[in-house]
């Protein structure tokens, strides 16, 4: 469990994080979304107590990340966005090294075990510098994972990959999820709708948004639009469906499917089948189009309303707050 | 202390994997090597020059203030580069756990390749008839691990400070210079009499080496000037490596 309520981090003069209130719960994965900068890295080092907030009180499952640090770090395990690893030890080796400090239990067999997970058997003494950026991420995976930690953060977990590595990394992520908590960070919008359960967006250091991925999208658009297509030809289907109430907007895309929204609080779909199925139309397919989470964020993250803190100095400030992170 | 020795004892290991830790002791015992044989060379020509521990203590101190920087540079330092460091302070270690493991494997590793240069007194002992005096080599020899204790103290506390293992390694080079070489003609440059003197007195690292310990009488202020200059060197290192978070 992770509360986290009014955390705050200054860099100097720069609000890196303000005010942030949120929680996460057993057997949920929590999207941090948001541009390069905002936040997401800064919040997660106070959370795996890497460094304490300037304001605020954060939680991992009941203990405070400043005054009980070392009980926090015990029940975490962190990747951080450069997945830094010692390219002189092999993988066994450092894994063993990670294990040691957590003071594990059956530390061998805990490191194979931890191996054999993230498929790295046939590079377990391979030196760390011969691994490529995919197997890398994965070692990275293993050390957080290596002590059944109850709460998981990753941060951009799968930057640098190639396609292929995405998804395997996000299946990985999918499975840990079940076990334990993740969170973790990103800027890619699918990767968020296709992994979390829930999804915070953060800009600027502030929570703009908070909620499933779904219904992120069903609040921001307001509306749905669901496309339909029928076998053969669909002349005159537009003006069938024009009649049923609750659905708007109509039109014909150029795959010749029929798009239309729906009106909020309704739910015309059913209707909209018996129309075309009596109107003599074979209907082939009926789904939901939702506005991807891409629109939603750029609508969120863009025409901020003007910072009341300074806003001359703001733009610098930022970029400076990147390159930290980057780091 | 368990995870004082578990970091220790990894950097122990590293030393060993890469050629630095070879390179080191090759260096070290070529140039000891070197003195030695000369110093019988003159021993057998001057008939009143008898060889003793001197003879390779000296170049011993010297050589280990100068190799040094070598080891501890990359400590702290090279975690920082590689940000590795993230992941020891997301670790469940303290802070001074991870200061202290450090220093104690770059001390050990040290002390190793010291222990290898006991061959010379040894080689000493058959020479000589009939045979060399104990005293200096005992003190000396505890002289010599009490400066490793405080050179590599320094040394992973300028190591903390930095991201860039060179810029570290020139730093302490820098220091180690100062306080073994600067601080003895400065003291008499500003004679006796001098405001502060006292304190770079106290502070002339060679002095507390040369003074007694080089010279088979163990005092105690020596003793406690190098433990003391370690501790600090340690907390100051916690202190850095712990303001490290807050950036």
């Amino acid at each position: 469990m992770i509360r986290v309520e009014g955390l705050t981090k200054d860099y100097g003069p720069h609000r890196a994080i303000d005010d942030l209130t949120f929680n996460a719960e057993e057997g949920e994965i929590l999207g941090f979304l948001g541009p390069n900068g905002a936040g997401k890295t800064t919040t997660m080092r106070i959370l795996c107590g890497y460094m304490p907030p300037t304001l605020g009180k954060a939680e991992v499952s009941g203990y405070d990340v400043v005054d009980q640090s070392l009980e926090v770090r015990r029940r975490v395990g962190y990747m951080p966005e450069t997945v830094p690893l010692y390219p002189d030890m092999t993988v066994f080796d450092y894994l063993k090294y990670m294990a040691d400090l957590r003071h594990l239990k059956n530390v061998e067999d805990r490191v194979d075990g931890v191996i054999e997970k993230m498929n790295l058997e046939k590079r377990a003494s391979s030196f760390i510098s011969s691994l490529s950026k995919g197997l890398r991420q994965r070692v990275g995976l293993a050390q957080a994972i290596i002590h059944d930690p109850e709460v998981l953060i990753l941060d951009e977990p799968t930057i640098g990959l190639d396609p292929a590595q995405i998804i395997e990394v996000r299946n990985l992520i999918r499975e840990l999820g079940r076990e334990h908590i993740v969170l973790l960070s990103t800027h890619i919008l699918s990767e968020a709708q296709q992994v979390c359960n829930r999804v915070i967006i953060i800009n600027n250091g502030k929570i703009v948004a908070g909620d499933t991925p779904e219904r992120l999208q069903a609040r921001l658009t307001g509306a749905r639009h669901v496309s339909v297509q029928v076998g053969g030809d669909s002349d005159g289907l537009e003006e069938v469906l024009n009649n049923i109430p609750g659905i708007t907007h109509i039109s014909t895309n150029v795959d010749g499917n029929i798009v239309f929204e729906t009106v909020p609080g309704q739910e015309p779909r059913p209707e909209v089948a018996k129309t075309i199925v009596s109107a003599g139309y074979d209907l082939l397919e009926m789904r939901p189009v939702g506005i991807s989470l891409e629109n939603v964020f750029l609508q969120l993250t863009r025409d901020e309303p003007s910072h009341p803190e300074s806003p001359e100095d703001e733009p610098i400030e930022d970029e400076e707050g990147v390159e930290q992170e980057g780091n | 202390m368990r995870n004082i020795w578990i970091i220790a004892s990894r950097e122990y290991k590293l030393y060993f994997s890469s050629p630095v830790a070879y390179m080191i002791a090759f260096v070290l015992l070529l140039v000891l090597g070197i003195f030695f044989f000369l110093n019988l060379q003159v021993a057998a020509f001057q008939p009143g020059f008898v060889p003793g521990v001197e003879v390779f203590l000296a170049p011993l101190a010297t050589m280990l203030v100068m190799i040094t920087p070598a080891v501890t540079t990359r400590l702290l330092a090279e975690e920082k580069r590689l940000g590795t460091i993230e992941l020891l302070l997301t670790a469940p270690v303290r802070d001074w756990e991870l200061v202290i493991g450090k220093w104690l494997g770059g001390f050990l590793f040290l002390l190793t390749i010291v222990a290898i240069t006991i061959i010379f007194p040894l080689m000493l002992n058959q020479l000589v008839k009939p045979g060399i005096d104990q005293g200096p080599v005992i003190s000396g020899y505890i002289g010599i691990i009490l400066l490793c204790a405080a050179l590599v103290g320094i040394g992973v506390a300028i190591s903390s400070l930095f991201s860039n293992p060179i810029a570290a390694f020139v730093t302490t080079l820098g220091v180690f210079i100062f306080l073994w070489w600067i601080l003895d003609p400065i003291t008499r440059v500003m004679g006796p009499a001098g405001s502060g003197i006292d304190l770079i007195r106290y502070l002339n690292f060679s002095d507390h080496f040369f003074a007694n310990l080089f010279r088979g009488v163990i005092e105690l202020g020596d003793i406690i000037f190098y433990l003391s200059v370690t501790a600090l060197s340690l907390f100051l290192g916690t202190v850095s490596v712990e303001m490290g978070r807050w950036r």
